[in-house]
């Protein structure tokens, strides 16, 4: 039997029926369209985490105090200090560049203006290559000034908007706290990454604000303790090796050995590859939501074709008594679940496809249409329709023709 | 001489087991010739309906011997017969049996699109059926579905698909059996010219009109031949 005339009595056969063809597939479809939906909703959010750790710079190694071994009190040499950065910065190869910051606040006045508790962010000349943000006037504060601790200051893009209107703040004086620091430069605009606003920010030499903003006695004896220091790592460099070098360096500035090191090093994959993992576990959750409300559409659909088989048990006959093979029944009547199942599916795509636009419209959520969501909900509807289609298939195909030819 | 077209030995059909066993045909054997036009008769619970399907590859006898166009199908699976039933045999029920919400055309179509020897393209097979459409006087009814046909045209329908693939073979079950007698009286003329054309008939009908075209008809009574009385005015009738 030829396939054109297979499909042509499977979809008149659906067509016949349009409103119980339609309540079977509601099954399929409401799958389909889940899965679309739902993988677009955990693929928007996995992008937007992705942009923000990448927004931090590229080919980032985070290298962080463990407190967590021994604690602060347990041995006073322990944690990172300012002094670590320098060394990573001047002994180890591949370095593009390292960045150490240290927050404080302060007012902030200049122009007669005052503003209240702006958070000064004191970092290294780095900065801003490591971290990707461009300064838009002026310049960033150099080695030299870092070393001598001079008293100048980087203004965020809106904080110098909000001090000085239009004007140009280019070596203005301005009073941080009682400190009065000289305006270098303006920063361009960055933006939010994630909770934190890059543009309302004071940058300046972070010596000057361990020593004018966060000072410690402490330090004086060990160092200014640091929390975090970002290193660049030059690009066809092997960030492994980098890691292995800045390892060996701080355990031997630290006198500890690599087992109980008082630091770790992660990598921006890293970050990436467990948030990928969270929402990898996340995806396997809605896989299974959308698995199961296929199979109640399949269960739908088998249903339906078990009813059509009865209801054209005499027609089974007809075709039976006339010369049609048992697989050509068969594959009748699998054809015609197939169609049902892969129509729920297509509907199911275009409405989930929609829904994950008009989702994304009306939500905060960003929503992102993935491709392989579209084939996998579309084979899923296929796989379900050719299983749940194969026993009334097989039943219509085993009928006896003189049984079927005498139904009423 | 060839051979005959249906040549069959002790045909037994039992259903049931031990004592409830009832013997629906307790040795049949008959044997219809090429170009023959043969009827069978009997009472109800005569065996004919069971004879019927076993004629016509819709059943396996329980025992015994059927040779249809000189080939032993008494022990052909079910897909055998299928082949069977679809390259030598026409069906013909009293119930007309069309598909339903189906062309005139397409239900004629049927038989060769379940064809695996011919390959037949759908032109071909269309042109195929509306030649068999006009032949049976249809010609402008090709289109029309069976509820917009009466009841001797959905016949006429059902005789043009027992004849689309050419077969060695027309069995009728009843042919007239839901028509008015009119309608009745031109089915049955058609079926005797196709019997004139040289095509083999095997009709069953408790009917003494319909049977009188026969040439032969076989009479049976509790699943035995009880006798086989022969229409020498139709076989002259043929002949002349």
């Amino acid at each position: 039997m030829k396939w054109r005339e297979i499909l042509r009595v499977a979809a008149e056969a659906i067509w016949k029926n349009s409103v119980r063809s339609i309540l079977t597939m509601l099954g399929v479809i409401i799958g389909v369209a889940a899965v679309i939906v739902m993988v677009a909703v955990s693929a928007g959010t996995e992008a937007t985490i992705q942009e923000e750790i990448t927004s931090l710079g590229t080919n980032l190694l985070f290298v962080q105090s463990n407190f967590a071994r021994g604690g602060l009190g347990s041995n006073p040499n322990r944690g990172l200090v300012f002094d670590d950065a320098t060394a990573i910065a001047e002994q180890v190869k591949d370095v593009a560049g390292v960045v150490v910051e240290q927050n404080a606040s302060a007012n902030v006045k200049a122009n007669g203006t005052t503003l209240e508790n702006i958070t000064i962010l004191g970092t290294t000349p780095d900065f801003p290559s490591v971290r990707d943000i461009g300064v838009a006037e002026g310049r960033y504060f150099n080695q030299l000034e870092l070393d001598r601790k001079q008293k100048v200051v980087v203004l965020g893009s809106s904080l110098a908007e909000e001090l000085f209107g239009n004007a140009n703040p280019l070596g203005e004086t301005i009073t941080v706290g009682n400190v009065k620091m000289t305006v270098i430069g303006v920063m361009a605009p960055k933006g939010l990454v994630g909770e934190v606003d890059y543009d309302t920010r004071l940058y300046m030499p972070i010596t000057v604000v361990f020593q004018k903003f966060t000072p410690s006695n402490l330090a004086k004896l060990r160092g200014d303790r640091v929390r975090l220091i970002y290193v660049e790592v030059k690009p066809d460099a092997d960030p492994e090796e980098v890691i292995t070098q800045i390892e060996l360096l701080l355990a031997k500035r630290h006198d500890v050995s690599l087992d109980a090191a008082d630091f770790t090093i992660t990598t921006q994959q890293d970050i990436i590859a467990t948030q990928e993992a969270t929402t990898a576990a996340f995806r396997s959750l809605l896989a299974w939501v959308a698995g199961v409300s296929l199979i109640v559409g399949g269960i739908g659909i088998m249903n339906i074709m078990l009813v059509s088989v009865t209801e054209r048990t005499r027609e089974i006959g007809i075709r039976q008594a006339i010369g049609a093979m048992p697989e050509d029944i068969q594959m009748q009547f699998l054809v015609e679940a197939l169609l049902l199942s892969t129509a729920g599916g297509i509907i199911g795509i275009a409405l989930g496809v929609g829904g994950a636009h008009v989702f994304g419209r009306l939500s905060e959520m960003r929503t992102v249409i993935v491709p392989e969501s579209i084939a996998l909900a579309f084979g899923s509807a296929a796989v379900v329709g050719a299983f749940f289609g194969y026993y009334p298939a097989t039943k219509a195909a085993q009928l006896d023709p003189i049984e079927a030819l005498r139904y009423e | 001489m060839s051979a005959p077209i249906i040549e069959t030995h002790d045909l037994e059909q039992v259903y049931g087991l031990g004592d409830a066993a009832v013997h629906a045909l307790d040795g049949v054997s008959i044997t219809v010739e090429r170009g023959e036009f043969v009827a069978i008769m009997g009472p109800s619970g005569s065996g004919k309906s069971t004879l019927m399907n076993i004629l016509g590859c819709l059943a396996r006898p329980t025992s015994g011997t059927y040779y249809l166009d000189g080939e032993d199908i008494s022990d052909l699976n079910r897909r055998q017969l299928a082949a069977i039933r679809n390259r030598k045999l026409g069906f013909i029920f009293q119930a007309y049996n069309l598909l339903p919400r189906t062309s005139a055309v397409r239900n004629v179509i049927l038989p060769l699109i379940y064809d695996r020897t011919k390959r037949l393209t759908m032109q071909e097979m269309e042109d195929r059926a509306s030649e068999m459409l006009t032949m049976v006087g249809l010609e402008d009814r090709l289109d029309h579905q069976p509820h917009e046909l009466s009841g001797g045209q959905q016949q006429r329908v059902a005789i043009a698909r027992a004849l689309v693939n050419d077969p060695v073979l027309i069995i009728a079950d009843e042919p007239t059996g839901n028509l008015d007698s009119k309608s009745s009286l031109e089915i049955m003329n058609l079926l005797k010219t196709l019997h004139e054309r040289g095509r083999t008939i095997v009709m069953v009908t408790h009917d003494e009109e319909t049977a009188a075209y026969a040439e032969r008809i076989i009479h049976l009574r509790d699943g035995k031949v009880e006798r086989i009385v022969h229409n020498e005015k139709t076989k002259a009738r043929v002949a002349a």
